[in-house]
Parts: C-alpha cells; sequence; structure tokens
C-alpha cells in the first residue's frame, strides 16, 4: 500500500493515529480537551466570583477585609502556579480529609475535575480581583454617586450600575485570564489528571509518535483561542455599545 | 429663616396650596479633618419654593446640597426631609453616619439631584436612565414608567434622543436628560448642583429654560448656581454663603437690589 499511495506512509499512518476510533488515540484527545475545557470554564467563572467580592473587599471594605483581600492576592501572585497547584492539590485534600477524620466521618475521595477547578479558581480569583478593581475605578465616579443619590442599596447598585459600567474597562484583562486559564489546565498534568496535556503525553509515549500528537495537541489549544477569541470581540463590542469607538478620538 | 414664596403658586398643585415644610435644616456642621467646611448653616423650604444658594468658590454651598440627600455626611445637625427626622449614629471618629441606611435610601429616592457633570450612566440609553430609579427602586411597573418617561422626554426636548446613548449626546441635551432623570422618581425636591458650570456658554441657555419652566409650575427646588440673574428671576429665596455661614439672605429683590453685607456687596460686584 505504502509503495502504490502519493500519500507517504508517515502522513497516512498519522491520520490512523488520530483516528477517534480505535486503535487511533483522537478520542483519548478530544476527552482531555473536553476535560481542559471543563476546568478551564469552571476555574474562570470561580475566579470571576472571588475576584468580585475581593475586589469590593479592597475597595469598599473594612480595615480587616481590605488585609485579608490584600494578603490573599499578594502570595498567590508571589507563589509559582506549578507550586500552587501542587500545594493546593495534595495539601489541600490531605487537609479535607483531616478535617473529616477529626470530625468523625469517612476520609472522601475528591474528584480531579472539582480539585482541579478549585486549585486554579483560587490563582484565578487574585488575578482577577485585581483586573476588576482596577475597572472599577475606571468607572467615572459621578455615576456611582448617581446610583447613591437616587436611593440604590448597595446590592442593586452593583447590579445595576458597578458591574455592567466596568465591564468594558475589564474585558481586555479578563480575556487574558481567560486564555491563561485554558493552559494553566495543563499544569494540572503534573498531579495526574488527564487533561489534554496528559493524554497527549500518554498516546505519544505509547505509539512514539511524540511530533504527530504534540502537533495535533498543539492545533487543539490554538483552536480554542481562535474560537475564544471571536466570542470576546463580540462581547467586548457589546459591552462597549455605549461608547464611542476610540478611533473617532484619534 | 422661613422663605417666603415669590413665584406665584399655582392653585392647581395640591402641594403648593398646603405649604408643608418639604425641607428643614438646622445648625448645619460639616468637616473635613482640620478643616471646617460649613459652620452652622439652616434652612427651610416649603412645598413650591425655590431656593437659590449662591455664593464664591469654597464657600460651603456645594457641601450644604450634598448633605441633605446624604452623599455628604453632616458632622452634626439636624436634618428633617418630608417631615422626617433623620437619625444619626457616631461613626468613632468625631463625626456621624446615618443609623438607618434604609431610611437614607428611601428618602434619597424622593429627591431628584441634577449633577454639575450630569453623571448620567453611560451604559444605558437615555430613556433606560430615564426608567431605571423608578423600575428598580420605585418598583413602577415598566411599561408605566415608559410612558411617564417618554412624557418627560418630550417636555425637555429630547424625545428624537429616545434611544440614543449619553456619550452621543451634547453636554446641553445631557443635563437635560438628567433633570428628566430626577423628574421621573416624582420628587418631593428637585436638587440642582450648579447645574449650567460644565456647559459650553451657548448651552447654558437651553437648560435654564427648562429649570426656569418647572419653578414656573411651583415645584420645589433647592439651586446651587453662578447664575446670579438667573437666580433673581426664578428664586423665591435666595441665600448667599461665605466662608461656611449664611452672610446674607432674603428675597431677591433684596438680597440684589440693596445689600447689607460688604461682602455680598463685592461680591454682587465681582460677578456680575
Amino acid at each position: 500500500m505504502a509503495d502504490a499511495s502519493i500519500i507517504p506512509a508517515g502522513i497516512t499512518g498519522m491520520f490512523d493515529l488520530l483516528s477517534p476510533v480505535a486503535p487511533g488515540w483522537g478520542a483519548n484527545l478530544l476527552r482531555g480537551l473536553v476535560r481542559s475545557l471543563q476546568i478551564a470554564f469552571g476555574a474562570f467563572g470561580m475566579g470571576l466570583i472571588i475576584g468580585t467580592f475581593g475586589s469590593y473587599a479592597k475597595l469598599y471594605g473594612g480595615p480587616i477585609a481590605r488585609d485579608l483581600a490584600a494578603v490573599y492576592t499578594t502570595l498567590v501572585r508571589a507563589i509559582p502556579e506549578l507550586v500552587m497547584i501542587i500545594l493546593l492539590y495534595y495539601a489541600g485534600t490531605d487537609l479535607i480529609n483531616r478535617i473529616l477524620e477529626g470530625l468523625g466521618y469517612q476520609r472522601v475521595d475528591i474528584s480531579g475535575l472539582v480539585a482541579g477547578i478549585v486549585v486554579l479558581g483560587f490563582v484565578q480569583g487574585a488575578y482577577a480581583t485585581e483586573v476588576l478593581r482596577g475597572a472599577i475605578k475606571a468607572i467615572p465616579q459621578g455615576e456611582i454617586e448617581a446610583a447613591r443619590a437616587y436611593g440604590m442599596s448597595p446590592v442593586l447598585m452593583m447590579r445595576r450600575v458597578t458591574l455592567p459600567a466596568m465591564l468594558p474597562h475589564a474585558l481586555p484583562g479578563l480575556a487574558n485570564l481567560w486564555l491563561i486559564s485554558t493552559k494553566d489546565t495543563a499544569l494540572l498534568a503534573v498531579v495526574g489528571f488527564s487533561e489534554l496535556t496528559l493524554e497527549t503525553r500518554q498516546a505519544a509515549g505509547t505509539t512514539k509518535a511524540y511530533m504527530t500528537f504534540y502537533l495535533a495537541a498543539g492545533a487543539l489549544y490554538l483552536f480554542i483561542t481562535l474560537f475564544s477569541s471571536v466570542i470576546l470581540e463580540w462581547v467586548e463590542k457589546r459591552a462597549r455599545r455605549g461608547m464611542p469607538s476610540v478611533k473617532e478620538a484619534r | 429663616m422661613t422663605a417666603n414664596v415669590a413665584v406665584a403658586a399655582d392653585p392647581l398643585q395640591p402641594g403648593a396650596a398646603e405649604q408643608a415644610e418639604a425641607i428643614h435644616i438646622e445648625n448645619l456642621h460639616k468637616r473635613f479633618g482640620a478643616l471646617e467646611v460649613l459652620k452652622g448653616v439652616s434652612m427651610s423650604a416649603k412645598d413650591g419654593d425655590v431656593v437659590a444658594m449662591i455664593g464664591g468658590s469654597g464657600s460651603g454651598k456645594s457641601t450644604f446640597l450634598r448633605c441633605i440627600n446624604f452623599l455628604e455626611n453632616p458632622t452634626s445637625g439636624v436634618i428633617r426631609i418630608n417631615g422626617e427626622d433623620v437619625k444619626m449614629v457616631s461613626d468613632g471618629h468625631g463625626g456621624q453616619v446615618p443609623a438607618n441606611r434604609r431610611q437614607i435610601e428611601r428618602i434619597r429616592s424622593r429627591l431628584g439631584m441634577v449633577f454639575q457633570n450630569f453623571n448620567l450612566w453611560q451604559h444605558m440609553t437615555l430613556i433606560q436612565n430615564v426608567i431605571e430609579v423608578p423600575v428598580h427602586v420605585l418598583g413602577m411597573r415598566r411599561d408605566e414608567a415608559m410612558a411617564i418617561g417618554e412624557q418627560l422626554l418630550e417636555r425637555v426636548g429630547l424625545s428624537a434622543k429616545r434611544d440614543v446613548y449619553p456619550a452621543y449626546m451634547s453636554g446641553g441635551q445631557q443635563q437635560r436628560g438628567a433633570i428628566a432623570r430626577a423628574l421621573a422618581i416624582q420628587p418631593r425636591v428637585m436638587l440642582f448642583d450648579e447645574p449650567t458650570s460644565a456647559l459650553d456658554p451657548e448651552l447654558v441657555g437651553e437648560v435654564l429654560k427648562v429649570i426656569a419652566d418647572l419653578a414656573k409650575e411651583g415645584r420645589t427646588m433647592l439651586l446651587v448656581t453662578h447664575e446670579m440673574k438667573f437666580a433673581r428671576e426664578v428664586a423665591s429665596h435666595v441665600m448667599y454663603l461665605h466662608n461656611g455661614i449664611v452672610e446674607e439672605e432674603g428675597p431677591p429683590e433684596q438680597l440684589f437690589g440693596s445689600p447689607k453685607s460688604e461682602r455680598l456687596k463685592q461680591f454682587i460686584r465681582t460677578v456680575s
């Protein structure tokens, strides 16, 4: 077959290896991709929630809330993410089990997915705190004052004025965080979570087709980024709908 | 201390006939650190009164206005709005803060504030700005708020700008829109904080005309302004503030026609 075909044997072999049906490894890679996306979504969402509370604590909180937020963002941003992940993943699950045992409960198996989301979300939250804090400071403060002057409660003001008004300022930073979040999932390979990178390593190690599988994984990561850019561009356009184009001011 | 009603009260306005006291303030002090901005200012406004506050920069007139809806917390003094005494508690640093947030929110939602810099919400269209507080704070039905909002926009001459974002409107249009937003809450009192100071000279007239129309229909208003001629025309009572105290006050003819205090005489000469 190889000598009759115009396509070199290497290429057809490559597609065989990437086929989604056995003996191809495509299904494993796609499963890894889905897991990576689940973690990235979860971590980014959790980061946004932590970031909202963190930025409010830093901007409007009392002395204790401000200090807690400052310690959190400083520590998380100072420690390398890989160290943070190993630390939280092993130490964190161990701590939870020790507490459970101490209270007389059974040890639990914490699923890799949940642990991964919590660990990465905790890291994302620190960066999101700073992104959102900057964005809230960029709102013309008169708009916040107007909301106050018309009797809005703090929660209503956050929902109707502060968050929608800061969104256009936050989106470029949040877009960065989302893309970092998709790639940080690869760090979970070190703790044995089968996301895209670990699946790729296993496929490549078994078949010795390193080039093929790592190129395929690279293409999948690139696909995530390109698809995200389209969505993010649309979201930013919508969030900025009340603002004149920056080009007009040039 | 009580302001006289120089503007002919519209007999059809129920509030104007009763002459209830809308705002009553006694001996208001405000201190920013070592700086005492207000040193005991008192005033009273009945329904239908138009009180103008004039004075040089740093006289405390804007701070006084902002204390009325607690954008600034007064250091001491009595504030009674709609006949309701605002309860204050000590903040532990020599000042005081409102005891009850909901009371403040309720009072604020009945005071229509118009700012120097308009402060329209930039992420909402004009009509969304106008119906925001009626719908989300006062709990009015959306279609009802919309109908009132459209009427108000027509009144300030902005029907065509209904679905336009504030960034695409001129300063005068934004300020007229901000007045419509304030009117939409059906306020007991309108508070104007130097409403024309941020406007280009050719846009001042359109905003003043809207405010003058409101005065004519007997709306209760507190107006901090630099427009002396305008204050003289629309106000029923004028207060001249200097260094945090009321230097002189009275009906506009008296205050501008025959000022007693030397400082006021000088102030009138320099601004006119």
